[in-house]
């Protein structure tokens, strides 16, 4: 089997030096081999997304990115603190703050959302960096309305999330995980559980975001949205990086015939 | 609705209908009220002519046994309140990953949901003392039922815990909360939320047990009721007006918790 995902692929001028670094990482969730030794690397600035069918381990991968699952084997780096993968050793103390530590480096949007119900837009905003970071309250909100004023919710900030629609949700749990800026944002099938005419609001704040240099892993199936704001599209079959590149080349002339079958086949739906 | 604001005309038959329903509503509501009045009229007309109604008698003494009321309603709060921490506690441990303290409440809720009420209520205030533990006979009763209900209470939190969707708890871990401040922040607020109307069916449950602690002689409710009425064979009035104070008291209460529930309800989900 051909992995071409450690080859080099030349580096657009735009990107900073390497940020996140994840080696062999592997997953079995019990005899269910879900992810078979991949090597990603991402540079700052760069927004890769990841496409692949439903099951081919996309979701794994990233909340592996961050140890919502811990991998098996392997270790995951970003931004200067390694991590290995350490499954018999998941709940000691050293591992759980590296853990940590990891997680505030790279934030995790969620498909669902996620927002806490029993907070407001600005209390779900302030939370962590008040609790976590242990900044004074007045910068936190000033730090929350800036980022609320980014995706355009300002005027939410003191909504309960139920008062929402979907796309308010997912970009006020944008603003939420930017306001601990992060230095990569790991974004979850951010659009599938949005109603149709809700999913461009949301692709519209993560491309400005991208654009504007926000580093971030993307797992989608919006390939229009790849195509625009990609630097890079990955993509994943039975727990293996198949192929990537640059939109342009993966998404029109993949080289590989697994990319090809599926991108036929999800062109043809 | 919509064919108003297109300036429809309405049908003629239509306030008719409205009219059939408020009719049929009010009529439904009156008949509902007077099988009440009628069926509670009927029982004091057989107290009254099988001379088991001596309004002297109750003017006397109705005040004394009402008084007792207020015993019962201080011991139910505190003993809530114990209950209440105890469960949050019991939860906690229960779920915990040390099978220390999984195993100490695991026992506790145990035991205490396998041995009567009534027994647990003698151990406080009977058996204590063999140990050289002396209670008087309130905070017996008080710590009895704390321990009681708080055991039940214990299943219901860790249902409630349980109910909390896990990825409010991987957003929070996400974001770098610590466990403890995922639980106190973001679980357990909404736990607490989902366990709301259980926990107001507990309080009016206790509001009835509370009465067996009069066994070991708390002036509360049923106690006094007993003392009066068997003083002045005068029993059965001296119970009934016990058993309206109960019913009285679940009541007003059941109408609060109904309020408190409308109340938390909002701004959720």
């Amino acid at each position: 089997m051909t992995t071409s995902s450690t080859e080099p692929t030349p580096v657009p001028h735009h990107l900073g030096e390497i940020l996140v670094e994840a080696r062999g990482i592997e997953k079995y969730f019990g005899d269910h081999h879900v992810l078979r030794g991949v090597d990603l690397d991402v540079h700052r600035r760069e927004a890769v997304m990841i496409i692949g069918r439903s099951g081919s381990g996309k979701t794994t991968l990233l909340r592996c990115l961050n140890f919502l699952e811990e991998p098996t084997v392997g270790y995951v780096e970003i931004d200067g603190l390694r991590v290995d993968a350490q499954p018999l050793k998941q709940r000691s103390r050293g591992h759980q703050e590296q853990i940590r530590q990891i997680r505030l480096r790279a934030a995790m949007l969620f498909q669902e959302f996620a927002l806490f119900p029993h907070m407001t837009v600005l209390g779900n905003c302030i939370e962590a960096p008040l609790r976590v970071r242990g900044i004074p309250k007045d910068e936190a909100t000033a730090l929350a309305e800036r980022f609320l004023a980014k995706v355009g919710l300002v005027d939410k900030r003191n909504e309960y999330p139920a008062r929402l629609s979907g796309g308010q949700k997912q970009r006020a749990a944008i603003a939420r995980a930017l306001c601990m800026e992060p230095k990569l944002l790991l974004f979850d099938e951010p659009t599938s559980a949005l109603d149709p005419e809700l999913i461009g609001e949301v692709l519209n704040v993560m491309e400005e975001l991208a654009h504007e240099g926000t580093t971030m892993i993307v797992v989608t199936h919006e390939m229009h949205f790849a195509r625009e704001a990609a630097d890079r599209v990955v993509f994943m079959d039975e727990g293996q990086l198949i192929e990537q590149g640059p939109p342009e080349q993966v998404l029109n002339d993949p080289n590989d015939e697994r990319t090809r079958n599926f991108l036929r086949r999800f062109l043809e739906v | 609705m919509t064919n108003l604001a297109l300036g429809e005309r309405r049908p003629a038959i239509l306030p008719a209908i409205e009219a059939a329903i408020r009719r049929r509503r009010f009529w439904f509501r009156f008949q509902y009220a007077a099988v009440w009045g009628v069926l509670i009229g009927f029982l004091l007309l057989v107290l009254w002519l099988t001379d088991n109604l001596d309004i002297p008698w109750i003017a006397e003494w109705g005040p004394f046994i009402v008084g007792g009321a207020w015993t019962t309603i201080l011991v139910c709060v505190v003993s809530m309140v114990l209950a209440t921490s105890l469960a949050v506690i019991g939860s906690i441990a229960r779920l915990s990953r040390s099978a220390i303290a999984s195993g100490v409440s695991g026992l506790y809720v145990s035991l205490v949901r396998g041995t009567p009420l009534l027994v647990q209520i003698y151990f406080m205030y009977l058996a204590l003392p063999q140990v050289g533990i002396r209670l008087d006979a309130l905070h017996a009763g008080i710590l009895a039922l704390g321990f009681n209900y708080g055991a039940y209470m214990t299943e219901i939190f860790r249902a409630g815990i349980q109910a909390v969707p896990r990825a409010q708890r991987e957003a929070a871990e996400s974001l770098g909360m610590p466990e403890r401040t995922v639980m106190r922040r973001v679980v357990l607020p909404q736990a607490v939320r989902i366990v709301i109307p259980a926990i107001g069916n507990d309080f009016v449950a206790m509001i009835k047990d509370s009465a067996l602690i009069s066994a070991i002689s708390v002036g509360e409710l049923l106690w006094r009721a007993n003392a009066v009425g068997n003083r002045n064979f005068r029993t059965l009035q001296a119970l009934l007006i016990a058993a309206a104070i109960y019913w009285a008291l679940t009541i007003i209460f059941s109408f609060f918790q109904e309020r408190l529930e409308r109340r938390m309800a909002r701004g959720d989900r």
